[in-house]
C-alpha cells in the first residue's frame, strides 16, 4: 500500500520478466515485491517463466566438482618449491 | 555464517603458514581452488590450456605477493582477483588492457537490446498491453530430471560459451562456482546493480537455450 492509501501501480507481464533476477536475488522493495508474487500467483504463464529461470539457474550450478588434474598439481608443486628456494626457504 | 568465519580464520592461518614456506598448506589451498579457478578463466580466455595457463599463473602472482597479503580481503577474494588481472591482461595482449568495470559498463550499455521483447504484446496494445504474445510453453514434468541431464549441461555451456563477455564471467562465478553477489561485486569491482543486471542477461539467454532443448522432445 501506498501512503494515500492504494494498491501500487501492478506490474505487467513484461515487468514481471524484466525483475524475475530482482526477485530471485532478494533486491526488491516489499511492496514491489508483494506485487509481483500476487502476479505469478494469478497468471499461469509467468508462474512458469519463473519456474523455468529458477530451474535454470539450479540446472547451470550441476557441475560436477572435478578434481584438480595429476599434471597439473605436480607443475605447481615444482612452482612453489622454485619460489620457496628463492626466497631461501 | 559461523562456519564462514571458521572456513575464512583456516584459510588465513593456510596463507600464514604458506608465507613460512609450509608445502602442505600451498598443496591444500590448490586442491580447494585450482579447479574452479581453471572455470572462471575459462570464462575470459576461451581455451581450456589457455586458461590452465592462466590459473597457474594465477597461483605464481599470489606467492609472489603473499608478504602484501594482509587480510583486509577475504583469500578467496585475493586470489580471483589476482586471476582477473591476469586473465584479463591474457585476452587483451593484442589491445590495451581494460579493468572488468570498464568491460562491463560498455556490456551494459553496448547490449542494449531488450530479451525476451518479442514475447510481448505491445504497450498500446487495446486489450493486453505488456501481456505475453506467445505464453511460454510449459516444460513437461519429469523437467528437472531432464533439465539436470548431461545432455542439458552441454547446452547450458553451449549456452554460456556464446554469451558476451562481462555475462560469461558473471554467471560462471555466480550459477556455476556458486560465488555470492557481494563475493562477485568485490573480485570485479562493479556494483551490485551491474552485477545483476549481467547476471539477469545471462540466465535469460541460458533459459532461452535450455528451452528448446526442454520443449524438444
Amino acid at each position: 500500500m501506498t501512503p494515500h492509501g492504494c494498491d501500487p501501480p501492478s506490474l505487467s507481464c513484461r515487468d514481471l520478466v524484466d525483475l524475475v533476477t530482482d526477485y530471485l536475488e532478494g533486491a526488491m522493495d516489499p511492496a514491489t515485491a508483494a506485487s509481483f508474487e500476487r502476479h505469478a500467483h494469478d497468471c499461469p504463464p509467468c508462474l512458469e517463466h519463473l519456474e523455468q529461470m529458477k530451474l535454470t539457474v539450479r540446472a547451470a550450478g550441476g557441475v560436477s566438482d572435478e578434481a584438480i588434474t595429476p599434471e597439473a598439481r605436480s607443475a605447481l608443486m615444482e612452482r612453489f618449491r622454485d619460489w620457496n628456494a628463492g626466497r631461501g626457504g | 555464517m559461523a562456519d564462514e568465519i571458521d572456513a575464512e580464520r583456516e584459510e588465513r592461518e593456510l596463507v600464514e603458514a604458506l608465507k613460512a614456506g609450509d608445502e602442505s598448506a600451498f598443496a591444500t589451498l590448490v586442491e580447494r581452488y585450482h579447479p574452479s579457478l581453471v572455470r572462471v578463466a575459462r570464462s575470459y580466455v576461451g581455451s581450456e590450456a589457455i586458461a590452465e595457463e592462466v590459473a597457474q599463473d594465477t597461483w605464481v602472482g599470489a606467492l609472489n605477493g603473499i608478504d602484501r597479503f594482509e587480510g583486509r580481503s577475504t583469500v578467496k577474494t585475493w586470489l580471483y582477483r589476482i586471476l582477473t588481472n591476469r586473465a584479463l591482461t591474457r585476452r587483451d595482449r593484442e589491445r590495451r588492457s581494460v579493468p572488468f568495470s570498464a568491460l562491463a559498463a560498455e556490456e551494459i550499455d553496448g547490449d542494449s537490446a531488450a530479451l525476451d521483447v518479442e514475447r510481448f504484446l505491445p504497450a498500446d496494445h487495446p486489450q493486453w498491453p505488456l501481456h505475453w504474445a506467445v505464453a511460454p510453453q510449459t516444460w513437461a514434468a519429469g523437467g528437472e530430471d531432464r533439465a539436470l541431464a548431461a545432455e542439458a549441461r552441454e547446452v547450458i555451456d553451449r549456452a554460456i560459451d556464446a554469451l558476451p563477455p562481462a555475462q560469461r564471467t558473471v554467471i560462471t562465478m555466480r550459477d556455476i562456482e556458486g560465488f555470492s553477489s557481494e563475493d562477485v561485486c568485490n573480485v570485479l569491482e562493479i556494483t551490485e546493480s551491474n552485477q545483476r543486471v549481467l547476471l539477469h542477461r545471462a540466465r535469460t539467454r541460458v533459459r532461452a537455450a535450455l528451452n528448446e532443448y526442454m520443449v524438444d522432445q
